[in-house]
């Protein structure tokens, strides 16, 4: 029987991006997987709905914008809901190519791990992120494996493949914003495996990512702080 | 009686009516206005009771009377702040999950967006 898989592309204001990830999307032809594809709109003000439309996707379309983690937690919402056995959060911005998923898939296969990381960072290749970027993935690999013990080289990736058992989890909690270091840290005290894989990043092909220079302070400060709460917090 | 207290006993007064009116009109939740009923009750004290101050002010070993009154007052102040930084949060969690239990509606429904 193959295994229900579910795409969950977050978008907010991506409609420079969106037709190529969907476009490279149909071309995906992965054996052993029943794949369906869900746009989350994040409240959209430009035309991301109607390109949606004309491709054959499912649609989650939030009334009001919750920021990437309400995004895809709506998404592995959706897919505790159905019943889906994998799901893979691809952002729609352009940066995780389609033709990279197989390698998180067949991580999986040969780990069984809970949570599949695509990673930029073990083999060095294709998009590498700015210097002061690098600084700050740098500084929550350390964070990381002080919380956790666990080396994680890639925790700002977004890149990742969940199983049944972390979508259930996620389903429960899922921070808000910025929410890619501080879940590792809430995955790995429920217990979870986590694996990385190499995998090749392009840079973004339209619209602004949510974190840009003046916000950066903001960010590492409101991770660090929600990855030690994290850390303390008991798994509900 | 000294005017200064029939000024702040009539202030407090009002006070109190523009509360009740509130939320009559239910512009106010009730668990939201005890904390000021009970801070009017305070200011309409101390109007009556015009050694009070001082009195307090020994009792608690604070030499200057209106030292005791704004250290008390910033206080309130600040909890009462964090009270609502918490009621922001509560709220921020309660809209976080309606927008995606409206979100997985509409896709049950018409498969996506109403449009």
């Amino acid at each position: 029987m193959p295994l229900k898989l579910l795409i969950i592309i977050p978008c907010y204001n991506e409609q420079a991006s969106l037709p190529n990830v969907l476009a490279a999307l149909n071309e995906l032809d992965l054996p052993g997987y029943d794949i369906t594809q869900l746009v989350v709109n994040d409240c959209s003000t430009d035309n991301t709905v109607s390109i949606a439309h004309k491709y054959n996707v499912k649609l989650l379309d939030l009334p009001v914008n919750l920021g990437i983690g309400g995004a895809v937690q709506s998404g592995l919402l959706y897919a505790f809901a159905n019943n889906f056995d994998l799901a893979v959060q691809m952002d729609g911005d352009g940066q995780h190519p389609p033709a990279e998923l197989a390698k998180l898939l067949s991580c999986r296969e040969v780990t069984q791990a809970n949570l599949v990381i695509g990673s930029r960072f073990i083999e060095r290749q294709g998009f590498q992120s700015s210097f002061t970027r690098r600084l700050g993935i740098g500084y929550f690999y350390r964070l990381n494996q002080f919380f956790t013990g666990k080396r994680i080289f890639d925790s700002t990736s977004g890149y990742r493949l969940f199983d049944r058992k972390a979508i259930a989890l996620a389903a429960t909690y899922y921070p808000d914003d910025y929410p890619e270091p501080e879940s590792l840290v809430y995955f790995a005290k429920a217990g979870l495996g986590v694996h990385e894989t190499p995998v090749v990043m392009t840079v973004r092909a339209g619209g602004k990512s949510s974190i840009r220079n003046f916000t950066s302070l903001y960010y590492c400060i409101k991770v660090t702080i929600a990855m030690f709460f994290s850390a303390i917090r008991k798994i509900q | 009686m000294a005017r200064i207290q029939i000024i702040t006993i009539i202030i407090s007064l009002l006070f109190v009516l523009y509360i009740a009116r509130l939320i009559v009109k239910g512009k106010l939740r009730e668990e939201y206005s005890i904390v000021w009923c009970v801070c009017t009750l305070i200011l309409v004290v101390f109007s009556f009771w015009r050694g009070g101050l001082e009195v307090m002010s020994r009792l608690f070993g604070v030499y200057e009377a209106p030292n005791l009154v704004f250290t008390a007052c910033i206080f309130a102040i600040l909890v009462y702040l964090l009270h609502l930084s918490v009621v922001a949060s509560k709220l921020h969690k309660q809209n976080k999950q309606m927008a995606q239990d409206i979100a997985l509606l509409k896709e049950k429904i018409y498969g996506g967006s109403s449009n």
